[in-house]
């Protein structure tokens, strides 16, 4: 017991108390609770799509006695694919300059990149739902197979994803437009960058392994 | 899980450095814009037996540039490390081992890669 | 004399201005009355709420073990039918592992981990009562299959394509699949809100290496829900789309795997296992060295084999699927990583006897469950090792043997180390210990009972009995064992009987004043949730206690003298504080039940028609929009509708505590 004893003491200096004279939180860590959270949550959520990736890979080329219909792969539409996922790329950029200006107290600039980065992933969920309805179109329906099924579910789960995200997003562009969200609150502004980057580094996997990698 | 215990050693930086400047985030979006051009340049080119490592690893980048200084982990509490790498990790881990289990070890008699290819 | 002595420092807010302005609805302010439960956010109220629930549900998910036991009584019995019997061992599975085991360590981390750290409340309260009422819904949901055509058929791991439409056309398996999911969530919220809780909210001096072991594995149960519940969240989505939208991920004539689900399943199954046990193992290490007057023995080797369990719970997942085809190599594999999980384990074990070796032992009714926890839970600990023997695991494989192998470690382990909370912590959450003597009566009756249920288990298992059949011949020879096992649930019951007896008689006597107060440190124990009155004061600390040690209260108490022997210095119940403040309190929430109550609609919905999802929906949608409009009463918070207060310009600088109770209530992701 006695080497607990040592790791203890030379912790000794550290507790709430003390921390307040050095620091704004009064947590143990020093980071907010909210922080913690997202991140907390990001890393769950990693699991999530590393399941939904790994059974798309594993079900995309399956076959059967009933299997009918193209795989989602023999419609990949690359080139339109390609720039979709630029957009989404671009609109973490513009997320971050969102978080820097709020960070700086730059009000309307935050205001503006918050706008364009809802816009770009607007764009990103449009062109998705024209992949889904000409993919449809090419006979390719939720139903068909099980590499359809796996597709739209797996695509279908990032998308919804994005969808909460833009949906904070203008959230937040009212709040900070109404004055509600100021310069104090910067870090709620970038837990929600936290969110949207994670569904950017979702959406770079997605496009690797799903789209390119024949 | 342990990783939580080192943690406490974190707690006595300052989080004051909150990245780059506006300018150095349009810099590094523009190695990621570089970084999927290349990637979809295999598209259009055909990269032979390079084509698959180069993108993982392209991918592997990309997903690094982006938590590293987009999601500002390069420079946070190590906290949010331990937790987001934990959940990478695993992920990565666990479901390889799903997914080589399925694909490759059902068959005793040799590799079956058909349901990765 | 205080335990707080060193820093008297004083939580109490100033309770100013409250006023609402900013709110667009007010908060619920009744402090007694059923709007007291259900619009509450204060975490010992929440854990006895799931301490509650999960015992109505263990009632029920026991009377479907009496009536498995019935049918099984005889060769060819007659009282179910095989349709039945397989919902009712469906449900009966489902029910202890979702809505009893898992919801009762909840109930124990709702109620001891913040009064184990020194905190107020957990990180978000109002999170923390969502958690409770998606928990409760969600057992709604699942039971209501029964009163809309059955409940699910296909056992509690619900393999697929065993499951799909074609084999189990019922709308039981949507319950499952739809209600577990709801449950999950519940798990999940909870799961990030104790992790905050524990990382961020400690007291001061609290180290992680000075957390108490209870503390520290609920951590890790929540890190190993954090990181498991996403995987059968995905499993049952694949399931429910087969069902419901006509997906084709178990479609086996489209070229699916049936592997896909078990691996699925079990990926989350195993760190589930963990995740059911490792809170008994908890509170057994609170227990045992209270009643045996020692120190726990290897601290910080209790607390690395916990961790080292959580991860390698991860590496194991396929030795429940080794007839399934696995391959060589898949079963080698997991084979050698299940032996080495029995390390950490074994490690525990021997801690806890060390623990007790030499020790002042006083044979209390919760020493009396963890040490039956102990020698119950190594029973089925050898027995699971077994199974790491794979051609041992392919004769057991579906056989009664592995029905006695889990019922040892999660009735003998995790059950009776909950059962020993209950004993130990029940003063602390009501004021009044529970019957000794009829405690015993319990124990010793559960002990005899479980034994004879679970016992024999293991015979007619190595004769061949197959579990999930609804009936065995008259020739088969497995009558005479089946006879007594069904004579031991009985015997369970007459126990679990006494127990409820108890829980009336004590409550009816301290209600008369026959049964005494108890005061603040009644077991003469070691950690600093003793060191407030009983029951809990709603403000759990007057003053923030500053921790020096392991086992802080303890040594506030003993001390070693010149000679080196300990000596009693100060009584606990004198130096623990005295629960005469009344600092401020988060206020109750409409919101967290209303949020919670859209789920099962949507679910229902998704069933039955995609109207009664929309006004789900619709209710979910709102109550968001409610919850974030909410004020925060709290006068530091008050400046905003957000209940921010890390606002450095209006943090109190006295540091106070308070603040974390209302700690920005606001989650990012509503």
């Amino acid at each position: 017991m006695a080497d607990i004893d040592e790791i203890d003491t030379s912790n000794l200096a550290y507790g709430r108390t003390e921390w307040d004279d050095h620091h704004h939180l009064p947590t143990n860590t020093g980071l907010t609770n909210e922080k913690v959270t997202m991140w907390a949550f990001l890393g769950s959520d990693c699991l999530l799509f590393g399941a939904l990736i790994s059974t798309y890979l594993l079900l995309r080329n399956r076959v059967g006695p009933a299997t009918s219909g193209p795989t989602a792969a023999d419609l990949f539409d690359i080139p339109f694919t390609s720039v979709s996922s630029f957009v989404l790329l671009m609109s973490s950029l513009t997320m971050v300059l969102a978080v820097t200006s709020i960070q700086r107290a730059e009000m309307d600039r935050c205001k503006l990149w918050l706008l364009t980065t809802a816009a770009l992933g607007s764009i990103f969920i449009a062109g998705q739902v024209y992949e889904f309805t000409s993919f449809y179109r090419e006979g390719l329906g939720f139903t068909t197979n099980i590499s359809s099924s796996a597709f739209y579910t797996l695509t279908g789960f990032h998308g919804v994803h994005v969808s909460l995200g833009i949906v904070m997003l203008v959230t937040m562009w009212v709040l900070v437009s109404g004055g509600q969200i100021g310069p104090e609150r910067a870090e709620t502004i970038e837990i929600i960058g936290l969110y949207w980057h994670f569904v950017d580094i979702v959406w770079i996997v997605i496009f690797a392994v799903v789209y390119l990698i024949p | 899980m342990n990783t939580v215990a080192v943690s406490e050693e974190e707690t006595h930086e300052e989080h004051h450095d909150h990245g780059l400047s506006d300018v150095g985030y349009i810099k590094v979006a523009l190695i990621l814009a570089v970084l999927t051009a290349v990637e979809v340049a295999t598209y259009f080119w055909d990269f032979g037996v390079v084509e698959v490592p180069s993108l993982l690893i392209l991918m592997v980048v990309k997903f690094q540039i982006v938590v590293s200084y987009f999601m500002h982990l390069k420079f946070d509490s190590k906290v949010f490390s331990y937790l987001f790498v934990t959940g990478v990790i695993l992920a990565m881990l666990v479901f390889a081992a799903m997914g080589t289990s399925l694909a490759f070890w059902q068959n005793p008699s040799g590799c079956d890669i058909s349901a990765f290819c | 004399m205080a335990i707080t002595e060193e820093r008297p420092e004083i939580l109490e807010l100033e309770s100013g201005d409250t006023s609402f302005s900013t709110g667009a609805f007010a908060r619920p302010t009744n402090a007694s009355g059923w709007r007291a439960w259900f619009f509450t956010v204060d975490h010992k109220k929440i854990g006895i709420m799931y301490g509650a629930v999960a015992m109505f549900w263990f009632l029920w998910g026991g009377v479907e073990a009496l009536l498995i036991r019935a049918q099984l009584f005889t060769p060819n019995g007659t009282v179910l039918t095989a349709e039945q019997y397989n919902q009712i061992f469906t449900m009966h599975g489902t029910t202890m592992v979702f809505l009893v085991i898992m919801p009762l360590a909840a109930a124990f981390a709702n109620y001891i981990v913040p009064l184990q750290i020194g905190a107020r409340d957990v990180a978000f309260p109002r999170m923390n009562a969502l958690g409770l009422w998606l928990f409760v819904f969600g057992g709604i949901f699942l039971n209501l299959s029964w009163f809309l055509g059955g409940g699910p058929d296909g056992g509690w791991f619900a393999y697929a394509p065993n499951t799909g439409v074609t084999f189990s056309p019922g709308a039981g398996m949507d319950f499952y699949a739809l209600g577990l999911q709801i449950a999950g969530i519940a798990s999940l919220v909870g799961a990030i809100n104790l992790i905050v809780t524990v990382l961020n909210m400690r007291a001061p001096g609290m180290t992680m290496l000075r957390m108490p072991v209870f503390t520290w594995m609920i951590l890790v149960v929540q890190f190993l829900l954090l990181f498991a519940l996403p995987v059968i969240t995905v499993a049952l989505i694949l399931l429910s789309f087969d069902r419901t939208f006509d997906a084709n991920f178990f479609n086996v004539a489209m070229g699916a795997d049936p592997l896909l689900w078990q691996h699925l399943f079990w990926i989350f199954g195993h760190p589930e296992v963990y995740i059911l046990i490792l809170p008994s193992f908890g509170i057994v290490s609170e227990t045992l060295p209270v009643f045996s007057r020692k120190p726990l023995f290897g601290y910080s080797v209790i607390v690395i084999s916990g961790a080292a369990i959580g991860f390698m719970g991860w590496g194991v997942w396929a030795h429940h699927m080794f007839v399934s085809g696995l391959g060589p190599v898949g079963v080698a594999a997991f084979s050698a990583t299940t032996m080495f999980i029995a390390v950490p384990t074994g490690v525990k074990i021997l801690n806890w006897i060390a623990t007790m070796w030499g020790g002042n032992l006083r044979f209390t009714v919760p020493m009396m469950f963890s040490i039956s926890l102990v020698s119950m839970f190594t029973i089925g600990g050898l027995s699971g090792v077994m199974h790491s023997v794979a051609p041992a695991d392919t004769q057991q494989t579906d056989t009664y043997f592995i029905v006695a192998h889990f019922h040892y470690v999660l009735f003998g382990g995790a059950l009776m180390g909950l059962f020993a909370g209950m004993y130990y912590w029940w003063p602390k959450a009501f004021g009044y210990k529970l019957s000794e003597s009829l405690g015993k009566w319990h124990f010793w009756i559960l002990l005899v009972g479980f034994n004879m249920t679970f016992g024999p288990m293991h015979i007619v298992g190595l004769q061949g009995m197959a579990r999930r059949h609804s009936r065995y011949g008259p020739e088969d020879g497995f009558d005479f064992w089946n006879a007594v096992v069904t004579i031991g649930a009985f015997v369970i019951l007459i126990g679990m009987i006494v127990f409820a007896v108890n829980i009336v008689r004590s409550w009816l006597g301290y209600k008369a004043g026959t049964i005494p107060q108890e005061p603040a440190d009644p077991w003469d124990a070691r950690t600093i949730e003793w060191a407030i009155p009983c029951p809990t004061p709603e403000h759990n600390f007057d003053y923030v206690p500053v921790i020096t040690d392991i086992d802080d209260f303890w040594h506030k108490k003993y001390q070693p003298d010149e000679n080196g022997k300990l000596r009693k210095i100060a009584d606990g119940n004198e130096i623990a504080q005295k629960g005469d403040q009344s600092p401020h309190l988060p206020s109750p929430s409409y919101w967290p039940i209303v949020l919670a109550a859209g789920l099962p609609l949507i679910a229902l919905g998704l069933i039955y028609n995609l109207w009664v999802s929309g006004i789900g929906l619709v209710l979910l949608l709102g109550a968001m929009f409610g919850w974030s409009l909410e004020p925060a009463t709290d006068p530091n918070a008050g400046h905003d509708d957000h209940g921010d207060d890390h606002d450095p310009d209006t943090n109190a600088p006295d540091g106070d505590e308070g603040g974390d109770a209302e700690v920005a209530e606001e989650a990012p992701v509503g």
